[in-house]
């Protein structure tokens, strides 16, 4: 009971309070802009050549502005946001009128989530193994020579990774496709044949994303290690006679991982936005993708869209995090 | 001058230290070009590097040894900008939340915890698409600014907690200093370290998220930076044409920049905390 | 003395020194530095010094715990097993780890990590007992844990709880209790009184003091407090800066202490009715990486000679049960 109302309900009340805040900055942003998107529209369509005359064109404006949610005063424009929003209706698309921009988004979340979700935890868990043992054997050679490469890694951006993996790859060594998600032509099914396609195409991007994740969690695993290893708790256990194994399993890997399991949910939230600048270099056709092109023709609806998935994302790992964590830390106790 | 001796005997020290010398003298290097950046085909298109143009020229007819010595200068320059102005922001939240701690600090944080959470990177995205029109260096390195602080501002913050602790804090207090000194005076010193420490890995950070800007054409592609190098080189096929040395030369400067920057950050860092720097002796 | 007292524990030239490297340049940490000990069964022997003279890794070297940047450099370390002396510097880790909490258990500072803080107590003393006590048999001593717990005046619950949730004298008493559960035949305790205020210290003295007359086994207590040294210690050594300076039973050590150092550290304690103001040690202990020639202490000691800056003195030795190294007694 206690814990309900101490912990559980002011917790709650911040995440919807930080999701509605950054959803309103989001509604907000777009209708500083002085260019009306309508007028822009109708001036492209007039652009092509349509002509209409001026009653039509008054229609088409006008349900062009309920569409786009621009009809209005702002505050009620910002009303009705939330009303449609409620419905799970994210706008239509400007660009690729008229599709609803949360179709979009769910046609281009599984490639995003297939990439991510995989680079995610390949290098959360060799990241970890490696860095865990590095920091148990820090007086070796190889444990300071895998120190060495990961302080070249590290400081890298991964989309400066994605370029030098692909310039590698296109001039060096041939292996693998430069660009798409899948042969071009392809069709989504479920065969060996198309799986290992999309496998092959997602290699580049996802070495790209899991080499800097991987140089991370090594970099964090190893400091982690070696410092519980120096804990008095440890060394305690160690000359009180506690068998290896033990110590290892049970007092370094366990108070190592509290911390990175935070970090695994953390990073899973992060993951709808998408790879942008890695999906581009590679053409993959992701939520980054996705993005990209809104960004290029003006979207804003879509890039809306996007950005609160990733809101949402973010804050609810990290309240999913913050509650779990009392489960795994006995000395976080919500009493 | 011992302090220097000590930190160059770190191997990360001294290449960081050779590699930002290096490109300080190409930023500098950059007012003598014999060449205006913004000007297209000033010299013959698309020439592999030689003695007359070191790194060889663009399709855009530009000579890509001076063009990368602006880029390198521009770059440096709004990161100069986002940095110490985030700087400041995170100096006086932190230490007002820190310092003033009750309400002030909870508002404060509550701020600097929702620009943590929220994605920032895609609300930058509509923040430049809004003024892409009136997009220059400078208001390019205070949008980068104004993104960089709450991580950093919660650094100090906990760091003054700690400090408003000390026995020093109450002496002062007693004997009439004022707030304002004591903190200016007493705190500074204190947090120094830290905030050079943030300061270079502020640095990078607004580096990387310039070039990202410029590939998405977010940025005026006419001012020579790091990322428009990369955007031009990139969109204009330089890797499918073989045209390698346009875009290896932005790709190699980002990497010798982003590898330098965090060394020295790490040194210095190491180099400050004597934790790090000498393993516990349990003697 | 009548009966002949047999060593349990001892210790010849005894060099271990941190090997570390700062900034590219090799350090030479010298924390125990040529150290001969003597330690009988059934006593209790204490350890003084100031911290940062070497003291806990004297302690951990006792143990045959050397992992680098600590090494061995000279020495060697008996026990005494079933009338066997045993050399511990060469011994496989594994049977080393076998010795441990068996024949030779470790009492830490009751700190707020000494204990693995996702495992309840009970998890510890599992993993304790259970690392060298295997089959039907864990039962019944983990079941022995329990009693020896109540009988400790420790409270039942104290196994069921997580390590945080305990006060520093309850931790405190709980890795005695831990350190006793085995019946091992020697105790070594490091700081086991420092953090807790007096009257819980006293209980913790009282509690080594029962368990020693119980098990009639040696403990070995390091700790700077020479008013606990006088409460609890048969013997008491006094080292510094690496090396062990003066050593004698408790009384003599109070009533007659020689080396100008003991003499500070016991003219530091309050004495009953004396108001006067206590010195403490002038100066402050020269670091172990940069040690002064000659005698450790000549910087700080306000008899110092010639000779003091130029060697160190061998130990004197008065009688069977005291000797001091100091060029102030005996022959130069």
């Amino acid at each position: 009971m206690n814990f309900i109302k101490r912990y559980l309900i002011p917790r709650l009340i911040s995440y919807f309070l930080v999701i509605w805040l950054g959803i309103t900055i989001v509604f907000f942003i777009p209708r500083l802009i002085p260019n009306d998107p309508v007028i822009k529209m109708v001036d492209q369509m007039r652009a092509r050549g349509s002509t209409l005359e001026p009653g039509t064109m008054d229609g088409i404006i006008h349900d062009l502005t309920v569409m786009y949610g621009l009809e209005g005063s702002t505050l009620e424009q910002y009303r009705d946001f939330w009303v449609r929003l409620a419905h799970g209706d994210l706008g239509v698309s400007f660009f690729q009128f008229p599709a609803p921009v949360s179709d979009l988004i769910a046609t281009a979340l599984p490639w995003t989530l297939g990439l991510l979700l995989t680079t995610t935890a390949i290098s959360w868990v060799f990241g970890n193994i490696i860095g865990g043992l590095a920091g148990y054997y820090t007086r070796r050679s190889w444990s300071r020579t895998l120190d060495a490469v990961a302080m070249v890694i590290r400081p890298m951006p991964y989309y400066i990774f994605s370029f030098v993996l692909l310039l590698l790859f296109t001039y060096v060594w041939r292996w693998f496709p430069v660009t798409g998600g899948a042969s071009l032509g392809a069709l989504p099914e479920f065969t060996w044949g198309y799986i290992k396609d999309v496998l092959w195409h997602s290699f580049l991007p996802g070495l790209s994303l899991s080499a800097l994740g991987m140089a991370v969690n090594f970099q964090v695993m190893k400091l982690l290690v070696q410092n519980i290893n120096a804990e008095d708790y440890v060394q305690y256990a160690r000359l009180g006679g506690v068998t290896n194994t033990r110590i290892v399993s049970k007092y370094i890997i366990r108070n190592a991982l509290l911390p990175q399991i935070t970090g695994l949910a953390l990073s899973f939230g992060q993951i709808f936005s998408g790879a942008l600048i890695t999906e581009i270099v590679f053409g993959y056709p992701g939520v980054g993708m996705l993005l990209y092109r809104a960004i290029i023709n003006g979207d804003y609806n879509l890039i809306m869209g996007i950005t609160m998935l990733s809101i949402v994302g973010i804050t609810t790992a990290m309240l999913i995090v913050d509650l779990a964590y009392p489960l795994l830390d006995p000395r976080v106790r919500y009493t | 001058m011992k302090t220097l001796i000590d930190l160059f005997k770190d191997y990360r020290f001294s290449f960081a230290f050779v590699v930002l010398l290096v490109i300080l003298i190409m930023a500098l290097l950059s007012f003598f070009s014999p060449y205006d950046p913004t000007l297209w085909y000033v010299v013959p298109r698309d020439l592999k590097p030689s003695s007359e143009h070191l790194l060889g020229t663009d399709s855009n007819g530009q000579d890509i040894f001076w063009q990368a010595t602006y880029a390198v200068r521009n770059s440096l320059t709004i990161s100069l900008i986002s940095a110490s102005v985030s700087r400041v922001i995170a100096i006086l939240v932190g230490m007002i939340a820190g310092y003033k701690g009750g309400t002030i600090d909870r508002v404060l944080m509550f701020l600097g915890d929702s620009l943590l959470v929220i994605p920032l990177f895609l609300i930058f995205v509509m923040l430049a698409m809004m003024v892409r029109e009136h997009m220059n260096l400078v208001v390019l390195g205070l949008m980068l600014s104004f993104f960089g602080w709450p991580w950093d501002a919660r650094l100090i913050r906990s760091m003054v907690l700690s400090l408003r602790e000390r026995d020093f804090t109450r002496t002062a207090l007693l004997s009439g200093t004022g707030t304002i000194k004591l903190v200016l005076k007493e705190y500074m010193p204190f947090t120094m370290p830290l905030i050079f420490s943030t300061l270079i890995n502020n640095m990078a950070f607004a580096i990387g998220l310039e070039i990202t800007l410029a590939l998405l054409g977010l940025v005026d592609l006419t001012i020579p930076t790091l990322g428009t190098m990369l955007n031009w080189a990139y969109f204009s096929h330089a890797i499918l044409l073989e045209r390698w040395w346009w875009i290896l030369t932005p790709v190699i400067l980002s990497i010798c920049m982003f590898i330098a920057l965090y060394w020295l950050s790490v040194s210095i860092s190491e180099y400050l905390d004597p934790r790090t720097r000498i393993q516990r002796v349990g003697a | 003395m009548i009966e002949e007292k047999t060593v349990i524990l001892r210790t010849e030239h005894l060099k271990a020194f941190y090997l570390l490297e700062v900034h590219g340049t090799q350090k030479t940490v010298k924390a125990v530095n040529d150290v001969d000990i003597q330690i009988y069964e059934n006593e209790i022997y204490g350890i003084a010094g100031e911290s940062g003279c070497g003291k806990t890794t004297l302690l951990k070297t006792l143990f045959g715990e050397i992992v680098p940047p600590l090494r061995l450099i000279d020495g060697k370390i008996f026990y005494r097993i079933d009338d066997d002396e045993v050399d511990v510097s060469r011994m496989k880790s594994e049977a080393k780890r076998k010795l441990r909490m068996e024949y030779i258990s470790y009492i830490p500072q009751g700190s707020m990590s000494v204990f693995n803080p996702v495992l309840k107590i009970k998890g510890t003393f599992a993993d304790f007992i259970g690392s060298h006590v295997h089959g039907q048999s864990r039962a019944e001593i983990f079941e022995l844990a329990r009693e020896r717990i109540l009988e400790l005046g420790l409270p039942k619950n104290v196994l069921d709880v997580y390590p945080h949730q305990l006060s520093g004298g309850m931790r405190q008493r709980v890795t005695i209790a831990l350190a006793a559960s085995l019946n091992p035949r020697i105790m070594i305790g490091d700081e086991p009184t420092t953090a807790l205020d007096v009257v819980v210290q006293r209980g913790v003295i009282q509690m080594l003091k029962d368990i020693q007359k119980n098990l009639k086994n040696t403990i070995v207590l390091v700790t700077h407090d020479m008013g606990v040294h006088a409460n609890i210690a048969d013997r008491i050594g006094i080292m510094y800066a690496g090396k062990l300076i003066e050593e004698a039973t408790t009384e003599k050590i109070f009533a007659q202490p020689l080396h100008p150092y003991t003499q500070f550290l016991i003219n530091s304690l309050p004495k009953f009715g004396d108001k006067s103001m206590r010195d403490s040690v002038p100066g402050s202990p020269p670091s172990l990486a940069d040690l002064p020639t000659g005698c450790p202490f000549h910087p700080r000691c306000p008899h110092v000679k010639d000779i003091c800056r130029q060697e160190m003195p061998n130990f004197h030795h008065l009688d069977e049960n005291h000797k001091v190294a100091c060029w102030l007694v005996g022959e130069a």
